[in-house]
């Protein structure tokens, strides 16, 4: 639970402060084995998220993204209605969630305008079931702030053993479309007429991204799994167009956002999600603003461009 | 209706005609209503490893963060499932060949993004060429290309054509870039097709007989062609896009 957490953190341990020497505070920061966990979590989602994350900004589906977290509320609350696991109903809801955008709204099949008002019609009907499934269960939903803000600093054993595991089979998937993925995303019709399923393959992409996002959103809650789905993606493209080393560096920011962001945590009165997503952000606004000045210096930008037209046009055209 | 091996073609006619859909049909992503049609010796569908395919003009949005070479490379291997973590030295001088070809080595390393349409016409090129294709089926690849860019890429479409021996097969709504080129054009129009070179095709009597309507073909003094009279209204060419690419779309 948070609340017990939180209290945990800022009265039991003792007013934890930051020294100066942050061998000795990292050590510190892992002589609790909650920290240990929250780090350990934070790592698989960063990983996770991600790379999953890489894929979402480069096909634009960040609404989708959204909306794929948001299933988590239908997910907590259908869960607390049968009796089953918080958890469970996440995975359940954000996999059928990715079916469901992917069916009705398949890219390269409808616009865009189609598409994305598709995604706000299944976040609209997904919410409203949520809603239902809460006052059928008539109770209050005890892990609301978790659903909302997550559970970083209060992930337990068995949680973690469970993200890594969705985490490992979410990588396959991944790693298995590769390159049609890469194929399809950037250009669905040659990669069709190649012999790519390309339908097929954005709806299991869908599909992975949901579980994805249901990692993510145990972490950082659902209203803050941009933070690591989306952001050090979105950084990390804004650096290079190299798809290997853009992959890298986003989860190396990732990572970097998590750990930091924890480490703060742990020595501040405030939540952790402020702080992961807070520092992610900060991440890509700087990103935006180096990538910015420097092609207005023409690093990279039009200088020593070859011009396509070298000669004259040829006879026969009017110029 | 046959295109011999290393032959250069236009398939040309109004809009909606049916160009792209038989250009679709080559690739058996749509089915034949009636007759039949073989591609290189084999059934349709079967041959598709070596097509090279250029579906009408798609451009990337600016904030695409992939280098053209990596678009080239998905011709390759874009359809292999898994990933290739290393790049086997095999593989990247078929991209670099590729891109030499279409004369984009200067900017195949920037964001696709980042390049006017002309130069990302010429990296789809590559991509559609990087497999050595024996045959290549490009939709419309000068359309929405400035008149400069359009004949150079009209010539660089000869240049491959007669020198690496690939046939073409190009759709176009304007045959005036590849006039200088072309072996033969097969005209499309009211479900009808005639075929043969430009100078028997596209006169003023075949026109008006495969419209069923005054036709006239004017020659500019350059050498231009201009058809008069045909069903073609300006005010039809978006339009004329909106359905095409449902119907893309749809197949």
């Amino acid at each position: 639970m948070p609340t017990t957490t939180r209290t945990l953190m800022t009265a039991d341990l003792a007013n934890p402060q930051l020294s100066w020497n942050l061998a000795r505070d990292a050590s510190e920061v892992l002589e609790y084995h909650f920290m240990v966990n929250a780090l350990v979590a934070g790592s698989i989602v960063a990983v996770m998220a991600g790379l999953l994350g890489w894929f979402m900004v480069l096909r634009r589906e960040a609404f989708a993204g959204h909306t794929l977290s948001l299933m988590a509320f239908p997910g907590a609350s259908g869960a607390a209605l049968i009796g089953v696991p918080a958890t469970w109903g996440y995975f359940a809801f954000c996999a059928a969630g990715g079916v469901a955008i992917g069916r009705l709204s398949g890219p390269g099949r409808r616009s865009l305008s189609e598409q994305s008002a598709l995604i706000g019609c299944v976040q609209a009907l997904a919410l409203a079931s949520g809603y239902l499934f809460l006052s059928l269960y008539g109770g209050v939903l005890g892990d609301l702030e978790n659903l909302l803000f997550g559970t970083v600093v209060g992930i337990s054993d068995s949680q973690v053993l469970v993200l890594a595991a969705v985490a490992v089979g979410t990588l396959a998937g991944l790693l298995a479309l590769g390159r049609p993925l890469l194929f399809a995303s950037v250009d669905a019709d040659v990669a069709s007429a190649r012999g790519v399923p390309a339908r097929r393959v954005s709806v299991l992409f869908l599909v992975l991204l949901g579980l994805a996002v249901a990692e993510t959103s145990q972490v950082t809650g659902v209203l803050l799994v941009f933070a690591l789905l989306l952001m050090p993606a979105a950084s990390a493209q804004a650096i290079t167009a190299r798809p290997g080393l853009s992959l890298l560096l986003t989860v190396a920011l990732g990572l970097a956002v998590v750990w930091v962001g924890l480490g703060v945590a742990y020595f501040s009165v405030y939540p952790a999600g402020f702080f992961i997503t807070t520092i992610s952000f900060g991440v890509y606004v700087a990103v935006r603003v180096v990538v910015g000045v420097r092609s207005r210096h023409g690093a990279g930008g039009m200088a020593g461009r070859a011009p396509l037209v070298e000669s004259p046009p040829p006879q026969g055209v009017i110029a | 209706m046959s295109v011999g091996h290393g032959e250069f073609v236009a398939l040309l006619g109004a809009n909606g005609s049916g160009k792209s859909t038989l250009l679709k049909t080559v690739l058996g992503a749509l089915p034949l209503a009636a007759g039949r049609m073989s591609v290189l010796g084999r059934p349709l569908g079967e041959a598709n490893r070596a097509i090279g395919y250029l579906p009408q003009r798609r451009s990337f949005d600016s904030g695409t963060r992939l280098r053209g070479s990596d678009i080239v490379r998905l011709g390759l291997d874009g359809d292999r499932w898994g990933v290739s973590l290393r790049t086997p030295k095999g593989v990247r001088e078929r991209i670099a060949e590729a891109v030499e070809m279409v004369g984009a080595s200067a900017y195949a390393q920037r964001p696709i993004g980042e390049l006017s349409g002309g130069e990302q016409q010429r990296l789809l090129i590559a991509q559609a060429l990087v497999r050595r294709p024996e045959l290549l089926l490009l939709d419309e690849p000068l359309d929405s290309l400035d008149l400069p860019n359009q004949a150079v890429v009209a010539a660089l479409v000869h240049d491959i054509c007669r020198g690496a021996g690939v046939t073409v097969l190009l759709v176009a709504h304007d045959v005036n870039p590849l006039l200088p080129y072309l072996d033969r054009v097969v005209y499309l129009a009211a479900g009808h097709a005639v075929e043969g070179p430009v100078d028997e095709v596209i006169t003023g009597e075949t026109l008006s007989g495969l419209y069923g309507l005054p036709v006239e073909v004017l020659r500019a003094s350059d050498g231009r062609l201009v058809v008069v009279g045909q069903p073609e209204a300006p005010a039809h060419h978006h339009d004329r896009h909106a359905h095409d690419h449902a119907h893309a779309h749809d197949s």
